[in-house]
């Protein structure tokens, strides 16, 4: 081959290998930056007077001198708003009935938007739920629903050769001619007055509980479900793991058996995670009955069964790697089987086997399939050490994926399910840095 | 020593030559074979290693001479498919008898490797490994046993400052003194020492070289070595390996100058090997 043929290789090769490298860390970057930018929404978000009444009230967080002060503002500036429509209710009496009934409907529209954005009206019951008696907490949810006060949404069939559309029609025109013709331009005016937004750092929104279904509070049974389904998954997996791998490399032959086991845990890592969960409900709840229900008892079975292989494999390379030397080594100088494997064989294969029991428990962490059917609820309280053995927890994985697939009201808990998907990844993201950290650390020790 | 050296059994094909029996032997291979599966490495070769003394086992590559070796501490037991047939002993007892205890085996008879071996801990924990074992917990107690061992394998001073700094940070000389005060802690009563300079430079190898004609008198010493300058100079008595078998076995000094066999005669010469 010619000189400059192979240096064109060498180059075209190297170029392409730039470019896969390029393409990858795009595709992270385009999966990554909105879940980090979205997600941090959760965390930081222009909150309104609503969102630090209701932390007050229904967490105990905030000076109440200050919130009841800032309160009192809004409401003063809530007040010609509410003016206005008691004034139009007592216009609306003497009006003609037909025009009478047809303005009363548009009202009771009006009102509940209004309820939507600022929270019950003067003279409303007080709400059961959470999320009814306050208004828009965040800032951006709140323009969204100053929309719908402004504007009503209907539909044009006026074309019957084509599709009906939507057209947003605004509601001063409903109103024309009346009181409350002015009120829209009074309420976009006063929207920033009534509700006061504020730059806030939630912080606690992983530490806090979640009230109302995720409308309020944090995401904090989700976290320490998925942190118990992880640690108790390793618990289970990581000395059967260990065990096993031990075994494999140091005590079975190299018979037919020992060949064929090998392949079933080869097999056993590529079965889809669903099967594990439906394999977990069948045997550990149905059959064993760990516990009469879903729990995190089950679910860490069900994961650990999931994680098993991958923390054999790799826990037997790493064995495989240390040299013959050290066991050389040790058994020249008297120690048995087990003890060589106990004081020189597992230190030095340390590395190895912990990089894939935390790899392996990023996965558990992550994983939702095994835990439908197992652990997971869609809303629950935190749970004790000790409920864990008989009760089901919220995840993050599960939850992320129950919010989207069937909460009623996804579209008003859009910075939710992103906080959820945020922290999820840098859980995930979080284990494997400290996998490659832990790693190198360990290798240095052992490299002196 | 001198004429009161005994050469039991000597089997050297035509050369056998009997010396007055005065020094008890340690280790006596008689008619000793080693079979990996179907094939001999070691072919009924017969001599002694008396206490005390160096006893070196030359041959050219893969004439058997690492694989006798590890018979003698049965470290061949790791390898599957490897068998014996034949007698050898350690102060009287089979080695490969049925009564015998490995493990306490192991612990009177010593080994160096040919690569320094260290375990990836502290020079304190790699010399205190053996003590450990069998039950010795006392710190003070283990002290005492690394800062002996390590100045028996004159290490001492160039590691007392940092005994608990990783092994793997030594030069390959000094880990390799610190395994043999690893195998020194144990307080064995043989060491077998496979090739343990071939991995080393001049230096460092004049150091264990030193160290072995230190050691000689208090514990009995099996090396083996490619290097024949090396076992001219530290060994008391040399035995030829070639080809699994025992070609000569005599003083190391009447090898070298006047060997009987034409075999030894061409491979000290470096015509072959």
């Amino acid at each position: 081959m010619r000189i400059e043929t192979r240096k064109l290789l060498d180059k075209s090769f190297s170029g392409a290998g730039w470019i896969s490298v390029f393409l990858m860390v795009a595709a992270l970057a385009i999966i990554l930056l909105p879940i980090a930018w979205r997600g941090a929404g959760a965390f930081v978000f222009r909150a309104t007077v609503e969102h630090r009444r209701m932390m007050l009230e229904l967490f105990g967080v905030g000076d109440p001198a200050e919130v009841s002060a800032e309160t009192a503002a809004a409401a003063e500036a809530r007040r010609p708003i509410y003016d206005m429509l008691a004034r139009f209710r007592a216009e609306l009496s003497a009006m003609p009935v037909a025009d009478r009934r047809r303005m009363a409907g548009r009202l009771a529209q009006l009102e509940n938007a209004l309820r939507d954005l600022l929270g019950p009206l003067p003279g409303d019951p007080i709400p059961v739920l959470p999320r009814q008696r306050y208004g828009q907490t965040r800032w951006d949810r709140a323009l969204k629903k100053l929309e719908t006060v402004l504007f009503r949404e209907t539909w044009d069939y006026s074309d019957p050769t084509r599709m009906g559309r939507k057209v947003m029609v605004p509601r001063a025109e409903d109103f024309k001619g009346t009181s409350l013709e002015p009120f829209f331009a009074d309420v976009k005016m006063r929207v920033a007055d009534m509700l006061r937004p504020k730059l806030a750092f939630y912080w606690r929104f992983l530490t806090d509980e979640s009230r109302d279904s995720h409308f309020f509070g944090g995401i904090w049974p989700e976290m320490l479900g998925t942190i118990y389904l992880t640690i108790g998954a390793a618990m289970f997996a990581v000395p059967m793991g260990i065990i096993s791998a031990v075994y494999l490399t140091e005590y079975a032959g190299d018979d037919r058996l020992t060949g064929a086991l090998r392949t079933f845990i080869g097999a056993l890592a590529g079965v889809p995670s669903i099967v594990f969960g439906l394999f977990g409900l069948a045997f550990f709840i149905n059959t064993m009955k760990v516990s009469q229900s879903k729990s995190v008892l089950a679910g860490s079975l069900t994961l650990a069964l999931l994680i098993l292989p991958t923390i054999i494999r790799a826990s037997e390379e790493a064995i495989r790697a240390v040299p013959a030397a050290y066991k050389e080594a040790a058994l020249s100088l008297g120690a048995g089987k087990g003890r060589t494997i106990i004081t020189v064989v597992l230190p030095a294969a340390m590395p190895g086997i912990l990089t894939g029991i935390i790899i392996s428990m990023g996965r558990a962490a992550g994983e939702t399939a095994p835990i439908i059917f197992t652990a997971a609820v869609s809303v629950g309280d935190p749970l004790s050490l000790l409920e864990t053995l008989s009760q089901p927890t919220p995840a993050l994985p599960w939850n992320v994926y129950n919010m989207c697939t069937e909460h009623q009201k996804l579209d008003e808990l859009r910075h939710v399910q992103f906080g959820m998907v945020l922290v999820l990844v840098m859980v995930v993201l979080a284990l494997n840095v400290a996998a490659i950290w832990l790693r190198a650390r360990i290798s240095r020790k052992l490299k002196g | 020593m001198g004429s009161s050296i005994s050469l039991l059994g000597m089997e050297c094909r035509g050369c056998a030559q009997e010396l007055p029996a005065e020094i008890r032997p340690r280790i006596s291979a008689r008619d000793f074979s080693v079979y990996y599966g179907s094939i001999a490495a070691v072919k009924r070769v017969a001599f002694d290693m008396p206490d005390g003394l160096i006893t070196a086992i030359i041959g050219p590559s893969g004439c058997g001479k690492s694989t006798f070796l590890r018979s003698i501490n049965r470290m061949n037991d790791l390898i599957p498919r490897c068998s014996v047939s034949g007698s050898l002993t350690f102060d009287g007892h089979e080695i490969y008898g049925p009564d015998i205890d490995v493990i306490a085996l192991r612990q009177r008879i010593g080994m160096v490797f040919q690569k320094p071996n260290p375990f990836p801990k502290s020079i304190f924990d790699n010399v205190a490994y053996g003590p450990r074992l069998q039950g010795v917990r006392d710190r003070s107690k283990l002290a005492e046993i690394v800062e002996r061992s390590l100045a028996r394998a004159a290490l001492w001073d160039e590691v007392k400052d940092r005994l608990h700094d990783n092994a793997l940070g030594l030069s390959g000389g000094q880990q390799q003194r610190l395994c043999i005060a690893r195998s020194l802690a144990v307080e064995p009563d043989v060491l077998l020492m496979d090739e343990p300079t071939s991995a080393l430079d001049p230096r460092a190898t004049a150091k264990i070289e030193e160290l072995m004609l230190e050691l000689r008198g208090t514990y009995t010493i099996v090396i083996v070595t490619h290097n024949m300058q090396q076992a001219a100079r530290v060994s008391d008595l040399t035995a030829f390996l070639y080809e699994g078998e025992l070609i000569e076995f005599d003083r190391t000094g009447t090898l070298f100058s006047r060997p009987k066999c034409k075999k030894t005669e061409d491979y000290i010469t470096g015509r072959f090997g």
